[in-house]
């Protein structure tokens, strides 16, 4: 088969020095997250919606470093681009759509469940065991 | 093939291959798309089953062991060696499609080796952290951890950990399969004989789409 890169891409794409450097972004992005985690969980000084926003977002970063770079994918012809990340589209639309679903699961839950509703927001008394399998809520 | 082609030519006018890319990497490339519908429908099912419950189990307090130490409480430290022990290997794979693409033999072999050993460690320390979960009474159908705010507990939690993670693990492992093959067919000589070394790519690019997934079932599990 062909060699499909030219000397010039190859110099551009994937030196070792630039493999490095996402390398070093993807430790630090991660170091972050975990440093937002552990303080959270030491202080709580973190509204929990502001929080999980910081988290998505690193995460994405990630994520676009990694396909982008290690996975060469921003290297690559427009139109190979355009047919990979378009698809992408269709994941967003369901993670819009099932999350909403699961809210409103969640209220018709609560609404029309009473039993439900009140074993699942009463606290466990001190030395009640967790539910096992069976008869633990669903 | 061998030239990229020039921004303003008619690329779907025939004659020239649209995407500049070799066939079974356009065809890696869109298994991985596959693959990733599927761990987006796990990971969805999630995000759905968690936005209907009214609380959920501190991962803070759930991950909070390591390995040697006792009860000590470290919160999300040993997923923080599985997540670096990740990169590492990714790293290692992109060094070895590098020297792939200047023909280097013995640099593939090292960095593929280098990949092997990070995914086989990454495996070891998942089959502990699952080994000290089901210790805890952790299990597919059983959820030992109370939700955060001391609400009973609910299985969904374990049931959407142990598959997800478990998924992720079954990958990694066909990821050190692949590997293997790569780096006994590296050693046969089988790519210097075909003049080049585009299956070490095509394995690196399934390697760093587990590497991927991986970056989001931390976030889902270890940090919302």
């Amino acid at each position: 088969m062909a060699h499909t890169h030219t000397q010039a891409h190859d110099d551009h794409g994937s030196s070792t020095k630039h493999i490095w450097r996402t390398f070093w972004i993807l430790l630090v992005l991660t170091v972050v997250e975990l440093v937002f985690a552990i303080v959270h969980d030491q202080t709580h000084v973190f509204n929990k919606y502001f929080l999980n926003f910081i988290f998505a977002a690193l995460t994405l970063a990630k994520a676009y470093y990694i396909v982008a770079e290690f996975m060469h994918l921003k290297h690559e012809n427009k139109n190979f681009i355009m047919t990979i990340v378009m698809s992408f589209l269709l994941i967003i639309w369901a993670i819009i759509a099932l999350i909403a679903d699961g809210n409103s699961y969640g209220n018709l839950k609560n609404t029309y469940d009473p039993f439900y509703y009140e074993k699942s927001t009463t606290p466990l008394k001190p030395g009640e065991l967790p539910a096992h399998g069976e008869g633990a809520i669903h | 093939m061998e030239q990229a082609a020039p921004a303003k030519q008619n690329l779907w006018g025939g004659g020239k291959s649209p995407f500049n890319v070799e066939y079974g990497k356009t065809m890696m490339w869109y298994f991985l798309m596959s693959d990733a519908f599927t761990f987006g429908a796990f990971l969805i099912s999630y995000g759905t089953i968690r936005f209907s419950s009214h609380a959920w189990p501190d991962p803070n307090h759930v991950f909070r062991s390591f390995p040697f130490i006792g009860e000590m409480n470290v919160p999300l430290a040993f997923v923080t060696l599985m997540t670096f022990i990740l990169i590492m290997s990714s790293v290692t794979m992109v060094l070895a499609v590098h020297a792939g693409h200047q023909r280097n033999k013995k640099e593939v072999v090292k960095w593929m080796i280098f990949t092997i050993i990070g995914g086989l460690m990454f495996l070891g320390c998942q089959a502990w952290e699952w080994w000290h979960l089901h210790h805890q009474g952790a299990w597919w159908g059983s959820n030992p951890f109370i939700n955060i705010d001391g609400t009973p507990a609910n299985i969904n939690f374990t049931n959407l950990f142990f598959t997800i993670t478990g998924f992720h693990g079954f990958h990694v492992f066909s990821g050190v399969i692949i590997n293997i093959v790569m780096l006994i067919m590296t050693l046969n000589n089988v790519f210097e004989k075909r003049g080049s070394y585009l299956m070490i790519e095509k394995a690196g690019l399934y390697w760093h789409f587990v590497d991927l997934v991986w970056v989001f079932v931390f976030t889902c599990f270890y940090l919302f």
